[in-house]
């Protein structure tokens, strides 16, 4: 089974929700859609659902276009962000509910219901209205609505995003293996990169109705293909730097030189530097890391981490480091970073060089 | 003390707005020459006569079975054409949804003598004067829009995520649409269908000017007891208890809605 979206574009009023897009889901497959808000998430999710029409492209289902297909025909489910249960019908009918429209017998439906249930820790709450439950219960019974009834694609739009903290981190360790369960094609919008990485599977990353690249989770977080995806798919977001290589010698940020050999022997020229927040250290890792001269303006403690919001000429970085660090805003401070650290990106943004940590992985 | 004093304003109040009702409960139950002739707080004669009038007198009773018929007619056709109106207004966007929404409220201000002579004229012409369809029909036109926009205020409360989430499970939209959405939306429609029924039941001038004899509704018979022996007022005051109680019957089953109906569904 295979989801394939073939140039597939969406236009609302003129103005472009999605650009050409073109994906192929492997069947099995955990696929995560990761953007910031209006990205164009959803819009994508409602195409492969068929619940909006696409303005250009075909979508292929097994190789058969499915495009102009009717939602109920389309064999999909999905999970919205809010709870969305039918407040009227008890747990048990919510779920059997999909069942019961594709006729299945009496005995199946109740088997299949009380599964499901089992499978989300269901079971005591089967009697009762989906609103007397707790958000995460009843985004649970959401799950199992859209699992029940064995769909090839399960849609998962923020599912997490309206929970608490606690439930979050529960239902988080569970989708991976209801996932498995499954065996369906499951998309999974989010907003947060570190939720992408714990689902793993592959990522396309989304900036703007754009998918700027698509492939197995690491690899994507590893070796961004430009500095948008960089951007996306790093929290804090990725530290940018202008740098120009000249001869021997890389130069970047305010006075910091490097010698420009392994990654950075690229041609000469101006690039754009990138680094991620916790590659920043207050302490000096190895002899070759570079010193960075900072100027701190606030700084966050999170309790194990420390947010240190800093200033380097004109740029505004952030270093995630590790404890509580008390620093005075103002303060001068050299914050530590490795060279292979490093991405280099060219004025279009792509990629020039990977850092070399990551291509080791 | 202060507690005492706010008592006793609302006491009063209420024996104020009740003097009236009173009052009409008090005469149905004299006898003529009583109501006429003293004045009394209470029926010296206690007498059931005027009521076993009404309901065993066919010029008198067939004006509530009228009445009742076409209110009845009435608000059916009015909830069964505003559920999908509602329904369209409240889920997608057409050229001009606001500006025909707004003038379908104004419709419901246009006094309704300013119809009564074109609606004459029409049913005539095409044989539907004195029906009960005439009737209800010429009520559709405050009713419709009344229950639209009360419709349309309680389905905004309904996610649309509800319905795709529906549509993704397998529901047609017919299936979806009676048996997802309408229980979801079941006070809205008791809301509307009161207020059609309401609307309907007190409307005078409509309903008099199209009816003569076959359909003649009961405010009507009501207007026409001047006989030759006078005003037969104890009937007259019965056949007002009778007018009272279907609407104060039906309130009670809407009672805990009733404010968000008047604020057209919108909170």
């Amino acid at each position: 089974m295979v989801l394939e979206l073939q140039s597939v574009s969406r236009m609302v009023e003129g103005r472009v929700h999605i650009h050409p897009t073109s994906l192929t889901l492997q069947n099995g497959t955990m696929n995560v859609l990761l953007g910031p808000t209006l990205s164009g998430k959803t819009s994508l999710m409602r195409l492969m659902a068929g619940l909006d029409a696409p303005t250009t492209g075909r979508i292929l289902w097994h190789g058969e276009d499915v495009t102009g297909r009717r939602v109920q025909d389309r064999g999909v489910a999905m999970v919205y962000q809010q709870f969305i249960n039918y407040p009227g019908l008890s747990v048990y009918e919510n779920i059997a509910s999909p069942l019961r429209i594709l006729g299945r017998p009496k005995d199946e439906v109740d088997r299949k219901v009380r599964e499901t249930a089992e499978m989300l820790h269901l079971t005591p709450m089967l009697a009762r209205k989906p609103l007397e439950l707790s958000g995460g219960q009843q985004q649970r019974c959401a799950l199992a609505r859209a699992l029940v009834k064995g769909a090839g694609l399960v849609l998962l739009d923020e599912p997490l995003a309206n929970l608490d903290y606690k439930l979050r981190e529960e239902l988080r360790v569970e989708i991976p293996r209801i996932f498995e369960a499954s065996g369906a094609i499951f998309v999974y919008a989010t907003t947060e990169p570190e939720e992408a990485l714990l689902l793993g599977g592959n990522t396309a990353t989304l900036w703007e109705g754009r998918v700027t690249q698509f492939g197995p989770t690491p690899r994507v977080y590893r070796q961004p293909v430009d500095a948008t995806t960089a951007r996306v798919f790093s929290d804090p977001p990725m530290n940018f730097t202008s740098a120009l290589k000249q001869g021997a010698r890389l130069a970047f940020g305010q006075d910091v030189t490097a010698p420009a050999e392994g990654n950075f022997a690229v041609a000469d020229g101006a690039y754009m530097a990138g680094f991620r927040a916790n590659h920043l250290s207050l302490h000096r890792p190895a002899t070759s890391a570079l010193d960075l001269r900072c100027k701190v303006i606030v700084t966050e403690i999170t309790g194990a981490q420390s947010f240190v919001h800093v200033s380097h000429g004109e740029d505004r970085w952030i270093a995630l480091v590790e404890g509580v660090q008390v620093l005075e805003p103002g303060q001068e401070v050299s914050l530590w970073l490795e060279p292979r650290h490093i991405y280099l990106f060219d004025a279009e943004g792509r990629l020039a060089a990977p850092a070399s940590y990551a291509e080791a992985a | 003390m202060k507690s005492r004093s706010s008592a006793i304003v609302m006491v009063l109040y209420l024996l104020f707005l009740m003097i009236p009702i009173y009052w009409l409960v008090n005469m149905s139950l004299k006898t003529n020459a009583e109501i006429t002739g003293t004045f009394s707080l209470f029926p010296n004669n206690l007498t059931f006569r005027n009521y076993q009038v009404i309901l065993t007198d066919p010029s008198w009773y067939m004006g509530y079975v009228n009445s009742i018929i076409y209110v009845v007619m009435n608000t059916v056709i009015s909830i069964t054409v505003a559920l999908p109106a509602a329904y369209a207004f409240s889920r997608y966007s057409f050229i001009g949804d606001k500006h025909l929404f707004f003038w379908l409220l104004s419709n419901r201000m246009a006094p309704p003598a300013v119809f009564a002579l074109p609606f004459f004229q029409l049913y005539s012409s095409i044989g539907l004067f004195d029906t009960h369809i005439a009737v209800a029909l010429a009520h559709c036109l405050f009713n419709v829009p009344l229950a639209v926009w009360i419709l349309e205020g309680f389905m905004r409360g309904v996610p649309k995520e509800i319905d795709e989430t529906a549509y993704i499970d397998g529901y047609s939209f017919p299936r979806f649409f009676v048996k997802i959405f309408m229980p979801l939306i079941a006070s809205g429609i008791g809301v509307a269908a009161f207020f059609c029924f309401m609307f309907s039941w007190v409307e005078l001038l409509l309903s008099r000017t199209l009816t003569s004899v076959n359909a003649k509704p009961i405010a009507a018979t009501m207007t026409r007891t001047v006989s030759a022996s006078g005003m037969d007022w104890g009937v007259l005051a019965a056949a007002g208890v009778l007018t009272i109680l279907p609407g104060a019957l039906v309130i009670w089953f809407v009672r805990n809605y009733i404010a968000k109906g008047f604020a057209l569904g919108r909170v």
